[in-house]
């Protein structure tokens, strides 16, 4: 069975978000980078739970990147993955991406492709959907738990207010997210491993961006924080009515 | 034409869709046009009366099989429709099903996508949409590059506008693709607003020090009639349950107004809920960090804090 899971670079959660060249870039500048949290710690250690129980499972990785995405492919190919493709491509334009990886998904016969319910940078949401597209395959978004019998998937998914259960066979596409897997941390085997493991660059075939970034805006800060009287609570109910008006 | 997508589960209409007719009927007057709406499945309520929130014509697609949720069909669907009736700008609420099915609508249309749109577009030059980036930390204004458009708008970042009227409902006959998803159970937690539509969120976190300590802050929520969340060390160790979680890996949320009760603010908390308007926070710490994000604040013991609050909001209520 083979497992396409698509990895992201993100800036670390903590990361000081600012921007530079008239706040059309952001700034780089001492910022470090991480698998996508969705990516790692939902889609790929899923994947890898499931070559534990199953030894005939091969997960490949896909990223979408430059050359500096390397040492984030390798962290997964150092937690388990067991080879990875990197599209040399920059682009930020997640219809860019999806055709990227849809151009190497339709070569793969993947039985089913993972993502991160979204990235923690650009929050779209986007590329599990319109890899459902492209591939005119299934797509269950916000899944939070998998199992697979046979060629059969048996997915939980997040619905507002609820959960839903759900069948469907393979090939499909799936968006992870908490309940998936826990977070691991590759051990010094896994690690020594993933210096051998196949990484191969392809470059770049999708040139047509759909949107571009004209400029990024920090909001402007809060104008502090109004105190209030622990012992004054009438207060606190008068300025969320008449200041704030939200009751 | 604007072409709004309107979002139904279990046969109602969720308020979600309320937001994006009323964002889409803005768009649409600001373009010198008209909003319509394209609702999958059957309701049980009055479709005419979206009339209100600003669209001319609700198109639907009656074919009960789209009553339940299938990106795949979804999409499909709604972009033969886009395609029949002309629409040029297709918007969708930034909600489960909408963040499931806009980006394939966008792939099939090959428009451009801005997904979690926060403000009308830009249309003096080109169509600039700003969207929130970063989880909350910071926006990005992206030019839609491309004839037809498609945008998904932030829940709780435009507001619903009622205005008066009724729409016309028509039949729209398409060809509906089976679906390849079997639905087995729905599990849904009864008599509770979701936390992405509830407009106000009352939520705990370590500092209540146990969950038989979560009565005054249910208490709160009763009274003020909010939706109730929890911080990510609470849910983890089960003192709430999952789905109350709120922040970076949880649900994100924007309601009108959130009390942060007994929670220290870490970034991946504020990544969840710092788009919401109002923000109370509640601590004895007058060093958490979430004082910096929030727009009240009480320093104090929760559990005198708490309950004094309770107490002024009914009586608050009983003299209104």
């Amino acid at each position: 069975m083979n497992i396409l899971v698509c990895i992201s670079k993100t800036p670390d959660t903590t990361a000081k978000i600012a921007f530079v060249e008239g706040n059309t870039k952001f700034d780089e500048n001492g910022v470090q980078w991480i698998i996508n949290p969705y990516d790692e710690w939902y889609s790929l250690v899923r994947a890898i739970e499931l070559k534990e129980k199953n030894p005939n499972v091969i997960i490949h990785l896909i990223t979408v990147g430059g050359a500096d995405t390397e040492p984030i492919i390798r962290k997964a190919l150092a937690l388990g993955g067991d080879e990875a493709i990197r599209v040399n491509n920059t682009s930020n334009d997640s219809m860019v991406v999806a055709q990227e990886i849809a151009a190497v998904a339709k070569g793969g016969a993947y039985d089913m492709i993972l993502t991160g319910k979204e990235t923690i940078d650009y929050n779209s949401a986007s590329i599990g959907s319109m890899l459902c597209a492209l591939l005119d395959t299934t797509f269950i978004p916000n899944a939070i738990s998998l199992d697979v019998n046979g060629n059969t998937a048996i997915v939980k998914r997040e619905i507002e207010g609820g959960e839903e259960t759900c069948e469907t066979n393979i090939p499909f596409i799936l968006s992870c997210q908490k309940g998936m897997a826990e977070q691991r941390i590759p051990n010094m085997r896994g690690i020594m491993a993933a210096r051998t493991k196949p990484l191969k660059v392809l470059e770049a075939t999708i040139h047509n961006e759909t949107t571009s970034i004209q400029q990024f805006d920090i909001p402007p800060a809060k104008s502090g924080v109004k105190l209030v009287d622990p012992s004054n609570m009438d207060e606190l109910v008068r300025l969320l009515k008449e200041e704030a008006k939200v009751i | 034409m604007v072409l709004i997508y309107i979002d139904q589960d279990e046969q109602e209409i969720k308020k979600a869709s309320f937001e994006a007719i009323s964002y889409g009927a803005a768009l649409a007057k600001q373009l010198g046009t008209h909003a319509e709406g394209i609702l999958l499945g059957t309701v049980k309520e009055s479709v005419e009366a979206l009339g209100k929130y600003g669209v001319s014509i609700v198109h639907q697609v009656t074919n009960s099989g789209l009553n339940n949720f299938d990106a795949s069909v979804h999409a499909t669907v709604v972009t033969e429709a886009a395609k029949k009736l002309g629409a040029t700008v297709i918007v969708f609420a930034h909600n489960i099903n909408g963040k499931a099915i806009a980006p394939a609508v966008a792939v099939k249309l090959n428009a451009g996508l801005v997904a979690g749109a926060c403000a009308l577009p830009k249309t003096d030059a080109g169509f600039v949409v700003t969207k929130t980036v970063f989880s909350g930390k910071a926006f990005a204004s992206i030019k839609i590059e491309t004839p037809i458009k498609v945008i998904s708008v932030n829940q709780n970042s435009f507001g619903v506008i009622v205005g008066e009227g009724n729409a016309t409902l028509e039949n729209l006959d398409l060809p509906v693709p089976a679906s390849k998803i079997k639905i087995t159970s729905i599990d849904k937690i009864k008599g509770e607003v979701p936390l992405t539509e509830a407009s106000l969120v009352v939520s705990g976190g370590r500092g209540l020090k146990g969950p038989e300590n979560w009565g005054i802050l249910l208490d709160l929520a009763k009274a003020l009639g909010a939706s109730t969340a929890c911080s990510r060390p609470v849910s983890d160790a089960d003192w709430r349950p999952h789905h109350e979680h709120v922040g970076q890996t949880g649900i994100q949320i924007a309601p009108n107004l959130y009390i942060a009760i007994g929670i220290s603010g870490a970034i991946q908390h504020l990544a969840g809920v710092n788009r919401s308007k109002t923000i109370v926070v509640i601590n004895k710490d007058p060093e958490a960090p979430f004082f910096k994000a929030a727009d009240y604040g009480v320093i104090g013991d929760a559990f005198e804090v708490v309950p004094a609050l309770t107490a002024a909001i009914l009586k608050s209520k009983a003299g209104a």
